[in-house]
């Protein structure tokens, strides 16, 4: 291998390895189970667990049916909707976090309206956290099935019909289960997304330990008021979490 | 009773074609490459949309633009058998046959029971849990039957069944499917390019060219009185078109040829490549049809020859290896050709 | 590819160009001579923001060819920061508790610290006041939501203060980071009342309203100001934070709603 080559690979390795090998180096293995069994933690992994997984609920119960009209319906300006569905992935956190207030917030586009109507309020709340999360997260879910969906052959969904099955009944019976894997890929990247969500979740759900305080968020407020030890107990399980994740969604993708 | 107007507006050719189909006919469409045969089949299961015509399957309008009449796909008695066959590779052999039947509603136990039934009847036993891909060609080929049969379609669609098998299978498989197609009450309609397909499998042929039915009849009417050049090609015999007076035949494209016929105006006439004779010298005696062209083609077909000269008029011989080698016909050069008058065919146009 | 890496080394050469502190920008005989001049970081709390941008300005025209840049936050935050290694100046926070953090990490001494000014708490409600709230009894009214800054911020642990002091059992709907994003909540409306200084009342007057509140008397923040022990520049540093303490920029601190030490 050429040193040209090699010397910056090698310090790229380096630079993504060496801040995950300073987290074990510093974590405080000693105390780390009873750390990690403070209610506070505890609580923290519990909404980021629940959250989520909600948020990725919402996103495949939205997402999927979205995916399916960008890849099999031909509309005008559907370049468009797709670049708008893109644009969370590349829209700071924080700005989304934003959005979402001006929107869903109680004197939002929206919110106003839930408030008053139905007496429903959505930021300060668990349910919030999830509207922010899903709201980071359903784009991956979205690019995702809709690549499967053109991988997958719309003939088969054409069979389906001669054999007269309707549309609804291709789709359930014949196109999701081609799809699976492409589907579960995508759930599980945004699954990890909705996990490590904050600017959008701290901006927009607020930081309340026991009910929107989750895990990156209670990193950053230990960190912020020097408990170092318990912020790094949180992130090494986020980086475990991360880690089995990552090897998930690998096997998954590569279809078996 | 299948009762087709198709009129198609394609990127690459606009199709008009209108035929009908009997309860129990086998009708194979021939055609060459592009002439919209496949097309033809996906409009009448209603793939794609008609600009204008009809079709009405036993006494139902299924389609009409011009009242703006359209079933869709799933609603039409009609099964399509696609040339890959299109076998859902996630469900076993069993569920893709019997997946018609549950679609349309019928129990998942009763389903299973008749799918496995039909796959007794085509041979399939023991394979009911076996995934499409670990199957063969000609098992697939079957499956594929199976699955468009069982929910007993009024008009079945076939789009080039024996393709994708081996020569060996395909003698095999046509046997069955001459069977099966013989036992259906329902109107079929075969697409192929292979005349042997044709010719076994259908009670009808009707030949597509250039947008166009050009010829239809029975295998044997077609074969022998072939009307394009397309299907002399198939059925490997010479074709000429010329205007006759009395036994004299003018062919179009230059030549005259002598015939036993006492015909006038446009005609067609066909010689068999086995009956002319070739030979590198003026043949002796008095042949009143022989001229000479410059060899364009030497073709090797199993154990025969076709040897096309340029004429004009173009005319193809058949000679045996030996011949070639005699005559030195890879050298190409000047080549004459004869016919015996009594050995054309002259028959309207 | 040439040309995209050509850009960024010239993007990344920029960069580095824009922000080095022994840089001295060519200046008048004045600064030349006094020796005050360059560049000058200070890490202030959020609640000095206006206050601290004009002090900065003023302190730019007294000594031209120095450059004054702020980073506002949450002292309990900025506190970490600079024991962590933060390149910076002067630190201005709005506990003695926070500055207590950065000197006995050993990053400024102690007995160099000075308190500059005080800071008392009101209640920032929307402007008009529409849920009618009085007191901080009034907090814990069934339907009303309050924005509180956390704990480990100066401003949540004088909230915690007087909250204890009166015995009100107050549950927030979140706990800010620094009390502007307390503070902003209130502007959009998200809640119905924060705990904040008066001066972040003050200079936001045309979204909120200030509600003056006795207990908040018996929770007075302290701000102390000191000059880091790695400064960059301690020259400019400790004029600074003399000119911070002097008459006319006291001036602009207790207009704001500051008190005086």
């Amino acid at each position: 291998m050429p040193p040209a080559l090699a010397i910056p690979a090698i310090a790229g390795l380096a630079f993504l390895v060496l801040p995950l090998v300073g987290l074990l180096w510093r974590a405080p293995w000693a105390t780390l189970p009873s750390r990690l069994t403070e209610p506070g933690i505890l609580s923290a992994l519990r909404i980021s667990l629940l959250t989520a997984t909600l948020a990725t609920g919402v996103s495949l119960v939205l997402g999927v049916p979205l995916a399916w009209v960008l890849a099999r319906i031909e509309f005008r300006g559907r370049r468009l909707v797709r670049a708008l569905v893109t644009v969370p992935l590349v829209l700071p956190p924080v700005v989304g976090g934003v959005a979402l207030l001006l929107v869903f917030g109680r004197r939002g586009l929206l919110g106003a309206w839930l408030d008053s109507a139905f007496g429903i309020s959505l930021p300060f709340t668990t349910a919030g956290v999830v509207v922010a999360e899903a709201f980071v997260a359903m784009p991956f879910l979205v690019i995702s099935v809709e690549g499967a969906l053109r991988g997958a052959d719309a003939r088969y969904e054409e069979a389906a019909a001669t054999l007269g099955a309707g549309r609804w009944t291709a789709f359930r019976r014949v196109t999701l289960p081609l799809i699976a894997p492409g589907v579960a890929a995508g759930a599980v990247l945004c699954w990890a997304r909705a996990l490590g969500e904050f600017g959008a979740t701290i901006t927009f759900a607020g930081n309340f330990p026991g009910r929107t305080q989750t895990m990156p968020l209670a990193i950053y407020v230990n960190q912020s008021s020097g408990k170092m030890a318990e912020a790094i107990a949180l992130s090494l399980v986020l980086v475990v979490v991360s880690l089995v994740v990552m090897v998930f969604r690998r096997r998954l993708a590569s279809g078996d | 009773m299948l009762k087709a107007d198709i009129q198609l507006r394609l990127s690459r050719l606009d199709l008009d074609a209108a035929f009908t189909v009997e309860s129990g006919e086998v009708v194979a469409l021939l055609g060459p490459n592009g002439s919209g045969k496949s097309t033809t089949l996906r409009a009448l299961m209603g793939l794609l949309p008609l600009a204008g015509g009809q079709v009405v399957l036993d006494g139902t309008v299924l389609e009409d633009p011009a009242q703006h009449i359209k079933v869709p796909p799933e609603d039409r008695p009609i099964g399509l058998m696609f040339q890959d066959y299109l076998l859902f590779p996630h469900l076993s052999a069993l569920e893709n046959v019997a997946f018609g039947l549950r679609a349309k509603g019928t129990d998942k136990k009763a389903a299973r029971e008749k799918a496995a039934q039909a796959m007794a009847r085509l041979g399939l036993d023991g394979l009911a849990e076996a995934k499409p891909g670990s199957m063969s060609g000609g098992q697939q080929q079957r499956v594929a039957m199976a699955r468009s049969l069982v929910t007993d379609p009024k008009l079945l669609l076939l789009d080039e069944p024996l393709a994708a098998l081996d020569v060996s299978t395909k003698t095999d498989v046509r046997r069955l499917l001459r069977e099966v197609l013989r036992q259906s009450s329902a109107a079929n309609v075969l697409v192929t390019h292979d005349l042997l397909d044709a010719v076994a499998l259908g009670d009808r042929m009707v030949v597509i060219g250039d947008g166009q039915i050009v010829q239809t009849g029975t295998p044997a009417e077609v074969t022998s009185r072939p009307r394009s050049r397309y299907v002399a090609d198939l059925v490997g015999v010479n074709l000429l078109r010329g205007t006759a007076r009395g036994t004299v035949l003018d062919v179009d494209g230059g030549g005259q040829i002598v015939t036993t016929g006492a015909a006038s105006g446009a005609v067609l006439a066909t010689v068999s490549p086995t009956v002319v004779a070739v030979s590198r010298q003026r043949p002796e005696g008095h042949e009143p049809n022989a001229w000479a062209g410059q060899i364009s083609a030497v073709d090797l077909m199993g154990d025969r020859v076709r040897v096309r000269i340029a004429g004009p008029p173009e005319i193809m011989a058949e000679v045996t290896p030996r011949a070639v080698d005699e005559l030195k016909l890879d050298d190409g050069g000047e080549l004459w050709a004869s016919v015996s008058p009594s050995a054309i065919t002259v028959y309207p146009p | 590819m040439k040309k995209i890496l050509a850009g960024l080394a010239l993007v990344a050469m920029l960069a580095a160009c824009g922000d080095n502190s022994t840089d001295t920008p060519s200046g008048s005989a004045t600064s030349a001579a006094s020796g005050v001049t360059g560049n000058l970081t200070v890490l202030a709390a959020a609640s000095l923001t206006e206050t601290f941008n004009q002090i900065g300005k003023d302190f730019e025209t007294a000594n031209p060819g120095t450059k004054v840049t702020f980073s506002y936050g949450g002292s309990s935050g900025l506190a970490q920061q600079i024991t962590s290694g933060a390149p910076a100046d002067v630190f201005a926070s709005a506990s003695p508790a926070t500055m207590k953090t950065v000197t006995d990490a050993g990053d400024a001494v102690a007995s160099d610290a000075k308190v500059f000014v005080r800071n008392q708490l009101v209640i920032a409600v929307p402007k008009g006041n529409p849920k009618g709230i009085k007191g901080l009894s009034d907090l814990t009214k069934p339907g009303v939501k309050v924005a509180l800054c956390a704990e480990q911020v100066p401003c949540g642990a004088a909230a915690k203060k007087a909250l204890d002091a009166a015995g009100v059992k107050l549950t927030p709907v979140t706990q800010e980071q620094d009390v502007k994003a307390a503070l902003s909540k209130v502007k959009l409306g998200e809640v119905d009342a924060a705990l904040v200084y008066r001066t972040d009342a003050k200079s936001a007057s045309s979204d909120v309203d200030g509600i003056e509140f006795p207990e908040s008397s018996g929770a007075i923040n302290d701000y102390p100001i000191v000059v880091l022990k790695n400064a960059p520049n301690p020259t400019a540093a400790t004029a600074f934070v003399a000119f911070v303490q002097s008459e006319p920029e006291l001036k602009v601190l207790t207009d704001a709603g500051f008190q005086k030490p």
